[in-house]
């Protein structure tokens, strides 16, 4: 799941067409048709008429110059043939592709799509190739909007030469943004180890470079430390050596810092989904007594929920979660409340006969599952607001679905406590829970409270599922394949208590995130598990034991 | 009361004598382990009475899955624990004879490596592990059959019986074991052939798997097992340690106040189960013809159990009845309605579990009954 | 350790449950052969002083003695049964699916091991012995019948008589007659005092007329710890018991 950084080319592709479509675009300006009639000589002109027609587009300021001429790098520019007019088109021509998708230069919207035959490209060579990345650099470095800048500078980082240096040499003269400036400050130290005879400047360089976090700066400064055939340094002069081994142990030390952090944070965010799993366990199990291994199931029917409520709505993609997530609490807490009057009720003080008998409604759900929607995996739409990535430094990069993952399982937890604490039907629950016949005698339909607890703790599953179906394929075994885990999370965490469920789910997500890179998913799993094992044998209870008399009823 | 003496000097031959469950029990596997002999071998194949292969198999299969329902029964029944990871078990035992299987491929493998199993070679491992020693000695794979679910038995149930993981609890705890463990051998490098397994075996001790023959004689060991296991059972559970283990089942707190060590007594009926359950697999692999790690999956263990109550709890051949009659339905469903299979379990887990809390034994008449099972010393009136 | 002479010493011993102490320092002793009643309002720890007895419940502090030489602290519950101490509890608790017969088997005093008891035989001593117990019990009728199949007096006695198969030196009876009728009550009373002098008996129990009618000597706790001790007028008299059973 680590994914390391996108490619910055498709974040400056996303991050232009936003700008593009930011742009005024009304009416046709003088402006418009000026950028057009240049764009229209690029048909029939020479290599050496395109260079200059590059440099006066790049001088203009127009601000679709950038998309425009980052097409014609990227062989993305045609003119149709029909009416020779200028055109983006979506996605480079592949071999067999037939029609391609236009676009138009000015307002930068789709404008429908025509056959190859009928459009011609617009050639380039490599010097022009290099004068697009140089004036595409120029451009970006000087766009009013920051993250452009950024992303003008990690782009000449990657090809630098003397006009660059020079390029970004001007620009931190006049740059204010203190990020940029850094990050131009990174490159030219960069561009002075290339550089790299005069031990004055290398020092710089490396004093500059030692607060980086990039692994391109760490290994250019561990080359420093090389050694040649011979057993002489490539670098003589020692104080740079030790400037530079200083540095490379500093930028190591903060990587392996922020990789913790990381760790710490997937393992977070997998343990939030064992938690939100164990939670409704927790309510079913602790409240009633009642192991109900069909909870998993519940769970794959919300999740499938989520995938039905996509068919529904196609369009809406981004917002069908919202609609999911009631949706999925409604139809899994119906069947809860169905199993819980139909089967458990009849089963009230025999809990491993209710094990084996809710186990038996999962076998069935499960074939309920397989007869309509098939075995295969469902995958379920992830809204875009979910996906890509929230990239905090060069060292740390987390999934928004992650994030979300976790967010949306502490506000479920708090919803749950809130429920739990503040409504009439949370006190009933709690009563119930502490002492059943109390509770009966004070007038609690108990009989209503266990369908409501049920219904609640199955709901909560149900939600669960939704999350679930973000991370993971939809499918008619995805219950089994938690379930476990998650009862493991409960016992750990002492029966019945939330917290303890919370505390658990997490630390077992953080322990299994921390074991994986030494031992292996599969061997991470089965660590666990037996460490677990043993953590009970010492603690039956849990980490929040239940205390007295309650708890001694045997 | 000078009849006490005498009713307490019972023979267990009389035990079984004066119990119709078992005497139904035991007459039943002798037919079988006759019946069966003569249909396969002496019918000629022509006749609609011949047994054939797959029958032959079919009913050892059977016959494993009873002796490992059994082993379910004699501690869920009498003394209350529900393992819902006694499959491993079994698989253990399995792997034990699956190893001896495979060293006994020798070179017939095809890769023709006379000490490596094929799926060693195929992973370009250069020399046997040392865990695979002996077991090219039928002797020690024999030992490792009863030890490997034993100790297991022994090392699990000892941490869990003192920390005193009752109820749900173990139940939770065994599903997690057996998971644990499906997890290790479904890894290439745990060393026992991944997902694949074993397979392809070619001869036990010298004589062909192929040949029905041979699979007559592995069906009547598996009766036999079967029979001496059950009268094994028997003989505990009709002794005063099987009243201390039927105590504990129902109050395991009083049962220690009376001043027996609960947990050695769990512990002990505990670890011969988990023998019981290996011998079991370890008669189920040679006749079957394949051992992999989905043996273990949690799912089997439960089905295990479901297979128990069907049967009837608490009474032994119960289980025994149960094993082969879910299994039954299990090879008509899946040959005939694959699809409805898991509704058909489903709703027995459900309806069993509901309605039918002795099993069909409990359908039968109280009288006959009461003399077998849970009052072994009401036997005389 | 303890005093030379008393059954049961119990020095200074504090339980808590969550801060609320449910012992404070309770301090109290039983001499050979007596029979103590031991009374107090419902939360004065009662059954947590059993629990602790039994090896249960364990201490935050303070130590219990039996027979002037053996720490009960360091004893699990089988080895305090197996010593010694035998305990009924307040809410019968016999062997349901079990015969009356095997219920009284299973409690017979002897090694209890797992084995032995695998190959155990009835002696005929041990034979008489039950019979004997069955007839003090008045359950001869119903030596075959199931546990679950008695009255609620009848399982009472039948705890008794599990109480005496195991021949302990000293009994923990929590109320006893509970539940029973008159007559019934009567006949525990007669039994109970019938015990005493071959065993030591402690009584917890709240029927006053039931006390007075085997006590010789009651200890009366409140909030954990003593309150008053003495016999049952010198109790009953006493402001301060008083004050406790009649309210502030």
């Amino acid at each position: 799941m680590r994914k390391s950084p996108p490619r910055v080319n498709g974040w400056i592709l996303v991050v232009l067409v936003c700008l593009g479509s930011r742009a005024p675009l009304s009416a046709q300006s003088p402006n418009d048709a000026n950028f057009l009639t240049q764009l229209g000589k690029l048909r029939d002109a020479s290599y050496g008429d395109k260079e200059k027609i590059i440099e006066d587009l790049g001088a203009s300021g127009y601000p679709n110059v950038r998309p425009v001429l980052r097409a014609m790098l990227e062989d993305r520019l045609y003119f149709r043939n029909s009416d020779q007019k200028v055109f983006l088109v979506k996605s480079a021509a592949q071999g067999d592709s037939t029609s391609l998708d236009l676009i138009d230069p000015v307002t930068l919207k789709s404008a429908g799509s025509a056959s190859i035959e009928n459009l011609t490209e617009i050639g380039i060579n490599n010097h022009l190739r290099r004068i697009l990345e140089t004036t595409l650099a120029r451009f970006g470095l000087s766009s009013p909007d920051v993250s452009v800048r950024l992303d003008a500078v990690l782009e000449i980082e990657k090809s630098l030469d003397d006009s660059n240096v020079a390029l970004l040499r001007e620009r931190m003269a006049v740059e204010k943004n203190s990020k940029v400036k850094k990050e131009i400050a990174t490159v030219l130290a960069l561009a002075a180890l290339n550089d790299g005879s005069d031990p004055k400047a290398l020092l710089n360089a490396i004093a500059t470079l030692r607060g980086s976090l990039n692994t391109d700066v760490r290994n250019r400064l561990q080359g420093l430390l090389d050694r040649n055939p011979d057993g002489s340094y490539v670098e003589s002069d020692a104080q740079v050596r030790a400037a530079a081994a200083e540095a490379v142990t500093t930028i190591n030390h903060w990587r392996s810092f922020y990789s913790v952090i990381e760790t710490f944070i997937f393992g977070l965010s997998q343990g939030s989904v064992l938690v939100l799993i164990a939670i409704g366990l927790a309510i079913t199990f602790g409240v009633m007594g009642v192991i109900n291994m069909a909870h998993g199931e519940l769970m794959m029917l919300g999740a499938y929920t989520t995938y039905v409520v996509q068919l529904a709505m196609p369009q809406h993609i981004d917002g069908s979660i919202f609609v999911a997530i009631p949706a999925a609490f409604v139809v899994a807490g119906l069947a809860g409340v169905l199993i819980e009057r139909t089967v458990i009720r009849m089963l009230y003080g025999r809990p491993l006969e209710t094990l084996l008998a809710t186990f038996g409604i999962s076998l069935i759900l499960q074939q309920l599952v397989r007869s309509i929607f098939t075995a295969l995996n469902r995958s379920v739409v992830t809204p875009s607001w979910m996906s890509g990535t929230l990239q905090v430094n060069d060292a740390l990069a987390i999934t928004y679905n992650r994030l979300y993952t976790m967010i949306f399982t502490l506000m479920v937890f708090g919803a749950l406590l809130a429920v739990l604490k503040f409504t009439r039907i949370g006190l009933e629950i709690r009563a119930v829970a502490q002492n059943r016949a109390m509770a009966k005698a004070m007038g609690i339909r108990s009989e209503w409270v266990d369908a409501m607890t049920f219904g609640l703790g199955s709901g909560i599953a149900g939600v669960a599922g939704v999350a679930l179906s973000q991370l993971t394929n939809v499918g008619p075994n995805l219950g089994q394949s938690y379930i476990i885990d998650s009862f493991l999370v409960v016992v750990f965490g002492g029966v019945g208590n939330l917290w303890g469920s919370l505390v658990g789910g997490m630390s077992m997500g953080i322990v299994d995130e921390i074991l994986e890179p030494y031992a292996g998913a599969v061997l991470a799993k089965i660590i666990v598990l037996v460490a677990l094992i043993l953590f009970i044998q010492r603690r039956p209870q849990g980490i929040f034991p239940p205390t007295g008399r309650a708890s001694e009823n045997q | 009361m000078t009849t006490t003496k005498t009713k307490r000097r019972y023979t267990l031959w009389i035990s079984a004598r004066r119990d119709p469950g078992s005497r139904w029990f035991l007459g039943g596997l002798g037919l079988v382990s006759v019946g069966v002999p003569i249909l396969n071998l002496m019918v000629p194949a022509s006749s609609p009475l011949h047994l054939t292969s797959y029958g032959l198999t079919l009913i050892g299969k059977y016959l494993c899955y009873a002796l490992l329902a059994l082993a379910v029964d004699l501690i869920w029944g009498y003394c209350g624990i529900l393992s819902l990871g006694h499959a491993a078990f079994f698989a253990l035992g399995g792997y034990a004879m699956g190893m001896y299987l495979m060293r006994e491929i020798g070179p017939r493998g095809v890769y023709g490596n006379p000490i490596l199993p094929d799926f060693m070679v195929f992973l370009n491992w250069k020399k046997l592990p040392w865990f695979w020693y002996g077991f090219n000695h039928f002797g020690f794979a024999l030992i490792m059959m009863f030890l490997a679910p034993g100790l297991l038995g022994l090392a699990f149930g000892w941490f869990a019986f003192r920390s005193r993981v009752t109820g749900v609890y173990f139940s939770i705890i065994t599903q997690a074991l057996t998971w644990a463990l499906m997890l290790a051998f479904f890894r290439n490098d745990t060393g026992f052939g991944g997902n694949n397994g074993f397979t392809d075996f070619k001869d036990i001790l010298g004589f062909n798997l192929l040949s029905d023959c041979v699979h007559v004689v592995l069906l009547v060991i598996t009766a036999v097992m079967l029979g001496v296991s059950y009268l094994a059972c028997r003989k505990i559970v009709a002794s005063r340690a099987g009243r201390v283990i039927r105590a504990i089942r129902d109050s395991e707190t009083r049962t220690r106040f009376l001043g027996y060590r609960v947990e050695s007594f769990k512990l002990w009926v505990f670890v011969f189960s988990t023998v019981l359950a290996g011998i079991a697999g370890a008669l189920y692999v040679p006749q079957i013809g394949i051992i992999n790690p989905s043996e273990f999956s949690p799912l089997n263990s439960i089905e295990v159990v479901i297979w128990v109550a069907v049967g009837g709890r608490g009474t032994l051949y119960g289980a025994v009845a149960g094993a082969i009659l879910v299994n039954y339905a299990k090879t008509i469903f899946t040959t005939s309605f694959p699809n409805a299979w898991y509704y058909a379990l489903g709703t027995l887990f459900v309806l069993v579990t509901m309605f039918l809390p002795r099993g069909i034994i409990g359908l039968i008449p109280n009288r006959a009954r009461l003399r077998g099972d849970s009052n072994e010393q009401s036997a005389s009136e | 350790m303890g005093d030379a002479g008393h059954i049961l010493d119990i020095h200074q011993l504090t339980v808590s449950f969550d801060g609320f102490k449910a012992l404070n320092n309770l301090t109290l002793s039983i001499q050979p052969g007596e029979l103590r009643c031991v009374i107090g309002p419902n939360g004065a720890g009662k059954t947590t002083m059993m629990d602790v007895i039994t090896g249960k419940t364990r201490p935050e502090s303070g130590t219990v003695t039996f027979g002037s030489r053996v720490n009960l602290l360091e004893l699990s519950e089988p080895e305090i049964a197996q010593g010694g101490i035998g305990r009924k509890f307040q809410k019968p608790t016999v062997f349901e699916q079990l015969t009356v017969r095997e219920n009284l088997e299973l409690a017979l005093a002897g090694r209890k091991s797992f084995l032995k008891s695998l190959l155990a035989r009835m002696t005929a001593a041990q034979e008489d012995k039950l019979y004997d117990v069955l007839e003090t019990i008045g359950l001869m009728e119903q030596h075959n019948d199931l546990g679950s199949t008695l009255s609620h007096g009848q399982k009472q006695w039948l705890e008794i008589g599990m109480l005496l198969m195991q021949e302990p030196k000293l009994l923990l009876v929590d109320e006893p007659v509970a539940g029973m009728t008159p007559q019934e009550s009567e006949r525990t009373a007669e039994l109970l005092q019938s015990l005493a002098g071959e065993h030591s008996v402690m009584v917890v129990e709240h029927d006053m007329d039931f006390i007075r009618s085997i006590a010789k000597r009651v200890t009366v706790l409140h909030e954990g710890c003593v309150l008053a001790e003495g016999d049952m007028d010198q109790v009953q008299n006493d402001p301060r018991v008083i004050e406790v059973y009649l309210g502030v």
